[in-house]
């Protein structure tokens, strides 16, 4: 039994278009070193899929860039690893062969080439926001035992404690753990506890041809109603219920909460000290990180490369930041290469990549709205 | 396919480093962890690339199963090529019978069709046991430059350190007209680094010559650099100016370590134009707790830190719990400093674990020596290890 992977890189832009300007989803940096693809990634290598398509539409020059040859993730290979999906554009006219994909079906129906040709028995498919690190190995292995047709990861959470939005689907499990229904996320009906879709997906190989087959001669759109939905009858649509540590970013609040959920010790071992399923993720050479004799640092994710000469707590600090003397750096999250001069304070501050941040300067946001400054600005 | 290359390097990484006692039980002294997420090997290595020399042999005997796989394919050092890149050359045996390498004459000339394969012209050797940056391209000019058959790195070395290195005195034009290995009373103080450009026949040759000679020790220093200069072949000193240390003592490599910490460092590794890479593992980030203090200090990747660390070096993965106290002291990649015990002036080899309320080694300035625990020791809760203690097994 082979297993082959499918990520859709830029399914949920929309949902932080602070930072998805000239990024897809998949390389908006998380977690101190790591961009939100290295999770999706990670769960397939660390589960032995080493054949993985990546489909992309647009934005896709950081992603190419961080993918690289895919060694990184042991998936530059001669037979299988990585390969990135771009829309396909021919000479003639009418070039993008119609228009631009859209919807997920039509990006899996853009990917038929991969499918037909990856060789292997059942196919994952990932969206690129999910934060988990899961053994998907058992979830293709219940998808084989039960004979299901498509078999969907969900999460019990607790709505009281998480941000929803539209884009999330809502399951309703039965007892013999078929779905029963799969709708959006109404505020109105807040239950306490929901099980939501994360969006992964097994399927058979031969099952997901058919799919596309048929999605072309009948114009089919909408994957969810038009091909999940109607085998909700036939009791094959089932859930795999996932217990560890899950999250999705859905705005730039939720990626602000979610990244300061690392701190806590559950969330950090959850996703990152699974014995033999680490995170895997382009490695740079930066030099380890320096602490002055000025330094205080509290309750904080540092990464490699960054100097501390002043105070940091409760925040997030990617590679190569510099933090300056007499500067004080709360509950934020500094993405990498962001430089902080001498005698500022940060409160709740997003930065972008390339951030300079001169001396003496007060910037605050709120947890709620935590202040965004875009890649490359000079404050 | 081998396509010419002007100059091969050779590295020589089979010397055991029987000084460094402790931390060499398990490895040999090139992979010896170093200011966090290195191995000394990666200091040569990065010059190399960063110098533009790509074709590198690199030559182990003594304990390489962890150095072979460190190198790898040479991938973080950007070595892994289709033309040239980085080799490991360990004794084989051939036609004529089997041997370890006797020397480092000996190792290169038992290796001489990896050179040859490559048509070079120029043989650059260095050793696996410094740490410095240094451009060996510019070295190279300077070797075409004096039309030399033989050119010596050298360092200006204090006077009263002089003894302990080769000593070179040289003409106001560079060129060699004395060289004594550790000399009593030094006339100069030109110490040799041990890093020689040959021009590649005249390596040849005599290191032919030396092989046949059964009563040389086929060391480059004693046999090799002696008989060139008696031959008055064309040999020129290069002088070598910013920091260089060897860090074959436990002293010398602990001070190493520190020259990494303050403000302005004596050696800075942040240095964007002449990286030095190593091979690492995709670790979580580090983690600095709630209570933990962490002043003038250097972390890498995978720390997890809620104690109090001063003054030190940690590698990849060391997690310090609650209490526990880490001063003047380099703690090599996963060990684990258990609640409440007391680390102060010492080396802690990989995988060392410090039971709780445990103690090790003493204040630096009441302290003779630095303390050493080797790989994978674990200290019993409570237990004392005295100020300059060598552990190798408890």
């Amino acid at each position: 039994m082979t297993t082959a992977g499918l990520i859709f890189s830029n399914i949920h832009d929309q949902s932080i278009p602070e930072m998805t300007r000239q990024r897809t989803m998949a390389s908006i940096p998380f977690g101190c070193r790591y961009r939100l693809v290295d999770f999706a990634l990670s769960n397939m290598v660390n589960s032995n899929i080493t054949n993985v398509g990546i489909i992309t539409h647009y934005n896709y020059r950081s992603l190419l860039d961080h993918i690289g040859t895919g060694k990184d993730w042991d998936l530059a290979r001669r037979s299988g690893g990585i390969k990135l999906l771009p829309p396909y554009v021919t000479a003639y006219e009418n070039n993008i062969a119609g228009r631009l994909y859209e919807s997920r079906l039509e990006a899996i129906v853009s990917a038929g080439n991969f499918v037909n040709r990856c060789n292997a028995d059942y196919i994952v498919l990932s969206d690129c926001d999910v934060i988990l690190n899961i053994d998907l190995n058992e979830v293709v292995k219940e998808h084989i035992r039960t004979g299901a047709y498509v078999t969907i990861v969900t999460k019990r959470l607790n709505t009281a404690n998480h941000h929803f939005d539209g884009n999330v689907g809502v399951v309703s499990i039965e007892e013999d753990g078929s779905i029963a229904d799969i709708a959006s996320y109404k505020p109105q009906d807040d239950t306490g506890e929901v099980d939501i879709s994360t969006n992964i997906v097994v399927m058979s190989r031969t099952d997901l041809q058919a799919v596309i087959a048929e999605s072309v001669a009948r114009g089919y759109k909408d994957f969810w109603k038009d091909i999940v939905a109607k085998q909700i009858p036939n009791k094959r649509v089932r859930a795999y219920r996932f217990d560890g540590w899950y999250a999705y970013i859905s705005s730039l609040e939720s990626y602000f909460a979610v990244s300061m959920q690392l701190l806590g010790d559950d969330a950090r071992h959850n996703l990152f000290a699974q014995p033999n399923r680490q995170i895997y993720t382009k490695l740079r050479n930066s030099a380890p990180v320096k602490y002055t004799d000025n330094a205080v640092v509290k309750n904080s994710l540092v990464a490699d490369g960054c100097v501390i000469e002043g105070t940091v707590e409760n925040s997030i600090l990617f590679r190569d930041v510099h933090v300056g003397r007499g500067t004080v750096v709360r509950n934020s999250i500094l993405l990498q290469d962001s430089y902080v001069g001498a005698n500022v304070n940060l409160n709740c501050v997003v930065t972008d990549k390339n951030v300079i941040i001169k001396d003496d300067r007060n910037l605050s946001g709120h947890e709620t709205m935590p202040f965004f400054i875009e890649k490359g600005t000079m404050v | 396919m081998y396509k010419k290359k002007e100059c091969v390097v050779m590295l020589l990484a089979g010397g055991q480093g029987s000084r460094l006692y402790a931390l060499t039980t398990k490895t040999a002294k090139p992979s010896v962890s170093f200011g966090g997420k290195y191995r000394i090997i990666d200091f040569p290595l990065s010059n190399c690339t960063n110098s533009g020399l790509d074709t590198v042999g690199v030559l182990t005997q003594y304990q390489p199963l962890y150095l072979n796989d460190y190198i790898g394919t040479g991938l973080p050092w950007d070595l892994d090529r289709t033309f040239g890149g980085v080799k490991i050359l360990p004794p084989y045996q051939g036609q004529n019978g089997s041997d370890w390498y006797k020397g480092t004459a000996n190792a290169i000339w038992q290796n001489m069709e990896f050179i040859n394969r490559y048509d070079a012209e120029y043989v650059l050797i260095l050793s696996g046991d410094h740490i410095y940056k240094m451009d060996y391209a510019k070295m190279l000019d300077f070797h075409k430059k004096k039309g030399a058959d033989c050119t010596i790195a050298v360092i200006d070395v204090p006077k009263e350190e002089a003894s302990r290195f080769g000593i070179m005195s040289a003409n106001e034009d560079g060129s060699i007209f004395k060289f004594t290995e550790k000399p009593k009373n030094p006339d100069s103080t030109l110490a040799s680094m041990g890093i020689y450009i040959f021009n590649k026949n005249k390596l040849q040759s005599y290191l032919e010559a030396d092989s046949k000679d059964p009563a040389s020790a086929n060391d480059f220093g004693k046999n090799i650099i002696p008989a060139m200069l008696a031959a008055k072949e064309r040999m020129f000193a290069y002088p070598f100016e910013g920091y260089w240390k060897d860090v074959g003592t436990i002293s010398s490599l602990w001070e190493a370590n520190m020259d990494l910490l303050g403000e302005k460092p004596t050696l800075s590794l942040s240095d964007e134009s002449w990286r030095i890479y190593s091979r690492q593992e995709a670790s979580a980030p580090q983690y600095i707790g709630a209570n933990a203090t962490v002043v003038n200090s250097t972390l890498t990747a995978g720390c997890e830190i809620y104690g109090s660390v001063k003054n030190s070096v940690l590698g990849a993965g060391v997690k310090v719990e609650a209490g526990a106290v880490v001063e003047d002291s380099v703690l090599m990649e996963n060990v684990v400093i258990k609640a409440g015990a007391v680390v102060k002036y010492a080396i802690l080899d990989s995988g060392v674990c410090i039971g709780a309320g445990a103690t090790v080694g003493e204040d630096r300035a009441t302290a003779n020596e630095v303390a050493v625990v080797g790989a994978d020791v674990a200290v019993p809760a409570g237990k004392v290890i005295e100020a300059g203690a060598m552990i190798s097994k408890l």
